[in-house]
């Protein structure tokens, strides 16, 4: 029997076996004895975000930085509410993430009390799981059970709920062992080794493909098999591209990226994959985004899924050699098969003349933009930040058109590069996530890159940073709309734009400098560089540049939702217009 | 220019093949589901379900003989292929220990209902005992001018005694929902 302690010191000391260096959360009455233990027993930092939302996105930002779990504290009622869009954003994006919350004590709940809400049933569809502890004799066995749970398997959001008398009551239990957690779990077994017979198949089908593209998706990234990918695209001459969450699984510089595919995908990616005979998918989940319309996508390929979560498969589409398994074990296992065949490749010229078609699409429709030296170009910014960074700084964006210039503009070498709100697409997560992502990894360069309508709606947590010294630096790509929606006005409303006007904005200069950061703006392209580089040597305080941008850009190329890629619309450096259409197959 | 670049070293495939959207037969499904009895696990169950669009037709739920696991039989009407979906996500529910879509598997199904009839007359007792006689139903409860009958079977059975009973007047009825289980030998199986 351990000595007997409060609930809430139990809560701090189950997150030190865990291994937990930072909590990102805002105290309330119904979690103040949580807070109270971290006070007396410390040894775990605390970031105190201004508002809830931005401790959740933190705690993602943390936890997409590093690998490790992201762990979010707040109180009940609002507290609670207002963590539900990071709980979602993480459940979309597979995010592990813990988030405590306090509750009423349990004599009342239900009775409607003051700060009061149903958390769990709330965030019932949008976690892995969660809980309701209503006995402390079961708080540390369900503590680590919802550690266990958000990091294993395909990772996602648990939350814990605490009634505030379960965190005041004392107890002697001991901290359950690793074996303890595992049994108390019978119904939780994830699956990790991939079935054997799937993976021969999945090899002699590479072997035998003549267009074979890897599609690789956020999966790759959580079970880190970036070398395993390398090595299988580098032995079979596999083009690679990459999904949003899956970017830096495989370098962008590499002469084998097709780079990112789907709505804003580039031209050359997009023809791989529908021109492909076999598509190999990496932990990836044949997103709306990444297909458009789901019966012309990739009509000819043979599909290979590779992906943790058997749920996942055959979800949007069906494919024809599924292997459910963690994607760095199959993929070890698959490249063991190919090598037991001699990665004999059965039709090497035809590979050879895919690579070479490749190249022709490469050529023909790069990426690119109609630069300016009016008006700074979006694009430009990113393009500039990339070579300021040499490439090496993690880039955190908002949601909507700064996103994908973000994702289009920076070339990606490593993995956990790009850090963004994929699946759930929540504006006003870049700055927060950005915070947590530079505390998680403090050694590398941290951008936010984001746009003034996502910036506005987190941008309390500048804040934060201030107080904690992080020193971020935001770009905002200010164009004074919300650009991605005036963009689809402008495409499919007929310029109709309801609605989508910013210009009323602060003066993000100087609310930088009242919030005790350092603000800076770039209006022309000349600028741009120079502000770059003065932000870079900055290292004590976040700084916030406000790059008056191009107010109309578009970002391109785009399949137009619902559309197939057959439907794409490029920039080719003169202006807009549809993609020359070589289909080699449909 | 459209099918200049590249297009002739590449062998070409001429007949448009469309992938096929994935959309199978909308029938009724019955799954069962072994759980842990833990608070909400029902309604993890029911949001998922009802998260899909679909309404849940049958539900019954009871203890088994192990402790702490409970048996849940669902009869839900829906698409082939996202009932399979179901299935997936179900599984992958901490809760939930074994899922089984029992549809195209040989099993049993009984379910059990009240049925409270009007019989004001002799001639309405004997009838209604009659047709409870041959479904092999009992009579639970009497009044001067109802029977309550109690009575298990499959859908249809029910189904059929309840059409019977219909022209007396329903006074009130209750039906438990199915409880299915997997057949241990089918005669399939037997002629192999």
């Amino acid at each position: 029997m351990a000595k007997a302690r409060k609930g809430a010191d139990i809560v701090i000391e189950v997150l030190k076996e865990e291994g937990v260096e930072v909590i990102f959360g805002l105290p309330g009455g119904a979690i103040m004895e949580v807070y109270d233990a971290l006070y007396r027993l410390g040894g775990i930092k605390h970031i105190l975000a201004r508002h809830e939302q931005g401790a959740g996105h933190m705690a993602e930002g943390y936890a997409k930085a590093t690998g490790k779990v992201g762990v979010v504290m707040v109180t009940s009622g609002p507290g609670a509410t207002n963590l539900v869009t990071p709980i979602a954003d993480a459940y979309m994006d597979s995010v592990p993430l813990v988030a405590i919350t306090g509750q009423v004590p349990t004599h009342l709940i239900g009775n409607d009390a003051f700060q009061e809400v149903d958390i769990v049933g709330i965030t019932r569809p949008i976690t892995k799981h969660n809980f309701l502890v209503k006995d402390v004799e079961e708080l540390p066995l369900v503590l680590r059970e919802a550690f266990y749970i958000a990091r294993t398997g395909r990772p996602g959001p648990v939350l814990v709920d605490l009634p505030k008398d379960v965190t005041q009551q004392l107890s002697e239990v001991e901290i359950p062992s690793d074996e303890e957690v595992k049994q108390a779990l019978p119904g939780y077994r994830p699956h990790t080794e991939g079935n054997p017979q799937q993976i021969k198949k999945a090899a002699e089908l590479i072997l035998s493909a003549k267009r074979p593209v890897l599609y690789v998706g956020g999966g790759a990234v959580n079970a880190e098999a970036q070398k395993e990918l390398l090595e299988l695209a580098e032995l079979l001459q596999i083009p690679v591209t990459t999904t949003t969450q899956g970017k830096g699984a495989f370098p962008e510089t590499h002469p084998l990226a097709l780079r990112m595919l789907g709505m804003h995908g580039t031209y050359y990616a997009n023809m791989a994959v529908y021109n492909s005979d076999l598509l190999i998918a990496v932990g990836a989940r044949f997103d709306d985004r990444v297909t458009g319309k789901i019966d012309e996508f990739a009509p000819e390929a043979k599909i290979i899924h590779i992906d943790i979560d058997p749920a996942s498969i055959s979800k949007n589409i069906t494919v024809d050699v599924p292997i459910v398994g963690d994607v760095k074990t199959v993929l070890r296992k698959l490249l063991d098969e190919i090598k037991k065949r001699g990665a004999k490749l059965l039709y090497p010229e035809e590979r050879k003349k895919w690579i070479e078609q490749i190249e022709k699409w490469k050529k023909l429709h790069p990426l690119t933009y109609r630069n300016s030296d009016k008006v700074i170009k979006p694009q430009f910014v990113i393009e500039q930040l990339w070579e300021a960074t040499k490439g090496e700084a993690i880039i955190v964006p908002g949601v909507g058109q700064h996103q994908m210039w973000a994702a289009m503009f920076y070339k990606y070498k490593f993995p956990r590069q790009f850090i963004n709100s994929g699946g759930l697409g929540t504006m006003g997560f870049g700055l927060p996530a950005g915070i947590g992502a530079k505390i998680g990894r403090p050694e590398k360069e941290v951008w936010v890159v984001d746009g003034d309508g996502s910036f506005t709606m987190t941008m309390q947590e500048l804040i934060t940073a201030v107080q904690y010294k992080v020193p971020i630096k935001v770009a905002i790509i200010n164009n004074a709309y919300l650009g991605m929606v005036r963009q689809w006005q402008e495409l499919f409303y007929d310029k109709r734009y309801s609605e989508v006007d910013l210009s009323v904005q602060p003066d993000f200069v100087k609310l930088a400098e009242a919030m005790g950061a350092v603000g800076m703006r770039a209006t022309k392209p000349q600028e741009v560089r120079e502000v770059i580089e003065e932000a870079r040597k900055i290292d004590d305080k976040p700084v916030v540049i406000d790059f008056w941008v191009d107010r109309e850009e578009n970002v391109l190329p785009m399949v137009p939702a619902g559309k197939s890629y057959k439907d794409m619309i490029v920039e080719d450096g003169k202006g807009k217009h549809e993609a020359e259409t070589m289909y080699l197959v449909g | 220019m459209s099918d200049t670049v590249g297009k002739a070293d590449v062998q070409v495939v001429s007949s448009p093949k469309l992938r096929q959207l994935r959309k199978g037969k909308v029938r009724k499904h019955i799954i069962t589901v072994k759980v842990r009895n833990e608070m909400g696990v029902l309604a993890r169950i029911a949001t998922l379900i009802a998260g899909k669009g679909y309404n849940i037709e049958g539900l019954s739920v009871g203890e088994t003989h192990e402790k702490g696991i409970s048996r849940m039989t669902i009869e839900v009407i829906g698409d082939d292929i996202v009932i399979e979906q179901v299935v997936k996500q179900l599984r992958r529910l901490i809760d939930t220990l074994k899922v089984t879509d029992l549809t195209d598997v040989p099993h049993v199904e009984r379910e059990l209902a009240l049925i409270k009839v009007y019989t004001p007359t002799p001639r309405a007792r004997d009838e209604v005992l009659r047709i409870t006689e041959i479904f092999r139903g009992k009579v639970v409860d009497v009044s001067p001018d109802t029977y309550t009958i109690e009575v298990t079977g499959d859908e249809e059975k029910l189904n059929a005694m309840i059409e019977l009973l219909k022209p007396f007047g329903i006074k009130e009825m209750a039906r438990t929902g199915k409880v299915a289980m997997k057949r241990e030998m089918s005669v399939k199986e037997d002629e192999d």
